[in-house]
């Protein structure tokens, strides 16, 4: 593995508010891949996306982008080679969509305000996303999933070469939900960007993913392609349900039957 | 809502602010046509254009200009429309600062040191109240501590008061403490215009780091930006400009709330838009209020900050009742 293209966490460990949230996790990711980070709610999935974007800081261990440590790289820099969307995140001002993706661009932006370039990365995220027809619109005036297409478009701008993203289904609906998983799978295999992305469907995980992270309690039970993480026996120990892999007409298909016990 | 360019707007405010501060050199007790300007001093009414009218209308721009960026920029900052300077106390921790001075008796010694004390004060409340803000960016707990800042700036005032040696001491703090330009001459301009003008340009400066607060506080930390370096210089920008402005003419509430709600209708709400017309618009609205204050037929001239409290109040009331009505 080329430590010149990786995303790695080493032994990372932190505690929130007296509690352990991480329990020293180890990972490594590259580009090029869609990476899925699954687990009960509270098992540390945030967590852990946040200390890999440098922005919270491990009590133990560290995370590595390009086998220097993230943390140490100035906040400009970190934020050219690494987007992040945040699971609810803030949008304090009603601006219209265009400029709000455009904050994207804020690492980027020369002395003089945005530059053609600029423009182009906002044009091509607003596309990449279908928001076309909402550019205009003031965002605290469009839907759930419309805001949810927006947030990933104003991550996509920075045009970085990792996109870290929490949760970025929420709110949209299956036909949105699959549009957004197949730009991140395009983002991954089409343009070598490294997606990592928490997700709660396991059944989106299992057909989109090329790679797959369980989280529970904050340790890491697993690594490894969907059929190899995605097993019935792992899943009802992890989510305490009991549950049945099925083929389906699109691919593998996880079918929760209640809970296990 | 069309947001239209903040160049146009500028353009439309300057213009604006020259004839306000034509109007501001004309207007008062005594008319002075245009030949008394050109009079060169034959005129007994040129030396009330240039030595009177002149430096209060350029501490009027100053002074309305400082209060309104101020407003803009922790609105901005803070992610709240109803953040104000002198709402949330910061201009009353400024005032703390220059009343200590005079009842210490310590402004008497250097022309610099009530303005100075006046900068620390408004510097220790905005530090107060941004590290607030750090915690949680909740309107409530932002508003109560803005309050509770103000409330015991304001006992301490009043305790100052209370202590002072002399009648004429409290005289001097009541006078002061009642935000006015009258009788403001050169000297004032030169004390406030520094820190005015290097607090703004401070402020300005800050309009990318503000935009990408509207992400919140992690989405701006995700696109870069380093929250303890716009912290610490919105906090010296605020207290230099609000600071060295209470300094010469004591608190004036409303222009740092008003402004930036004026504006944003017609610039959108980013923040960075706002800045730069919020200093002019608070520049013009100060100039104009000081400008209705000279003409009121009364017998001793109505103070500037009574003025704006009595167009500002009932202007604030408003906002609140169509926020709620959004809100409901």
């Amino acid at each position: 593995m080329n430590p010149k293209q990786t995303l790695r966490a080493d032994a990372l460990a932190i505690q929130l508010g007296g509690r352990p949230v991480l329990g020293g996790i180890t990972a490594a990711f590259t580009r090029g891949e869609l990476v899925a980070i699954v687990g009960p709610n509270g098992a540390g999935k945030s967590t852990l996306l946040s200390c890999l974007a440098g922005l919270l800081k491990p009590d133990a261990g560290v995370a590595l982008l390009d086998g220097g440590p993230i943390a140490a790289l100035p906040g400009r820099h970190r934020a050219r080679r690494l987007a992040f969307l945040a699971q609810t995140p803030e949008i304090a001002w009603d601006v219209d969509v265009r400029a709000f993706v455009g904050l994207g661009r804020t690492p980027h932006l020369g002395a003089f305000g945005p530059s053609a370039e600029d423009q182009a990365a906002v044009d091509a995220a607003i596309v990449s996303a279908g928001l076309e027809a909402f550019a205009e619109r003031p965002v605290t005036r469009l839907s759930g999933g419309e805001r949810a297409r927006a947030l990933i478009a104003r991550a996509l701008a920075g045009q970085t070469d990792w996109l870290l993203a929490d949760e970025p289904l929420t709110g949209l609906d299956p036909g949105h939900a699959l549009d957004a998983l197949a730009l991140f799978r395009r983002l991954a295999h089409d343009q070598g960007k490294g997606v990592i992305i928490t997700l709660h469907d396991l059944n989106l995980a299992a057909r989109f993913a090329d790679r797959v992270l369980i989280l529970s309690d904050g340790d890491l039970v697993v690594d490894g392609p969907p059929e190899v993480a995605l097993t019935p026996e792992i899943l009802s120990k992890v989510y305490g349900v009991a549950v049945r892999r099925h083929v389906g007409a699109s691919g593998p298909l996880i079918e929760v039957l209640g809970r296990a016990g | 809502m069309r947001s239209r360019s903040p160049l146009m707007i500028c353009g439309v405010l300057l213009a604006l602010l020259v004839v306000l501060f034509g109007l501001g050199l004309c207007a008062g007790r005594v008319w002075t046509p245009w030949s008394a300007w050109t009079s060169h001093g034959a005129d007994p009414r040129w030396a009330i254009v240039f030595g009177l009218r002149l430096p209060r209308t350029i501490l009027a721009i100053l002074v309305g200009g400082a209060l309104g960026l101020s407003g803009a920029a922790l609105q901005g900052y803070t992610r709240n429309p109803l953040a104000d300077p002198a709402a949330l106390g910061v201009s009353t921790a400024a005032a703390l600062g220059a009343v200590l001075t005079l009842y210490l008796g310590a402004a008497g010694e250097a022309s610099w040191i009530l303005p100075l004390a006046a900068m620390v004060g408004a510097g220790i409340g905005v530090a107060i109240l941004l590290s607030l803000a750090g915690i949680s960016s909740s309107i409530v707990t932002f508003l109560l501590a803005g309050f509770v800042i103000q409330t015991v700036c304001g006992a301490a005032i009043a305790l100052a008061l209370n202590l002072a040696p002399n009648p004429w001491a409290v005289n001097e703090i009541v006078n002061w403490l009642m935000g006015s330009l009258a009788d403001r001459s050169v000297e004032e301009v030169r004390i406030a215009a520094p820190g005015v003008l290097a607090g703004s340009v401070l402020l300005l400066t800050l309009g990318r780091s503000l935009d990408a607060l509207t992400l919140g506080e992690q989405g701006a930390r995700s696109l870069g930006v380093e929250l303890s370096r716009t912290r610490l210089l919105m906090a010296v920008g605020v207290a230099l400009a609000v600071g060295s402005s209470v300094a010469v003419t004591g608190v004036i509430s409303f222009v740092g709330l008003i402004t930036p709600h004026l504006l944003r209708p017609v610039l959108g709400a980013r923040p960075s838009a706002v800045l730069l017309p919020s200093f002019l618009g608070g520049a013009a609205l100060t100039l104009a209020a000081d400008i209705l204050v000279r003409l009121t037929p009364a017998a001793s001239e109505v103070k500037l900050s009574v003025a704006m409290a009595a167009l500002g109040g009932p202007f604030f009331l408003a906002m609140l009742i169509s926020m709620r009505r959004r809100l409901a």
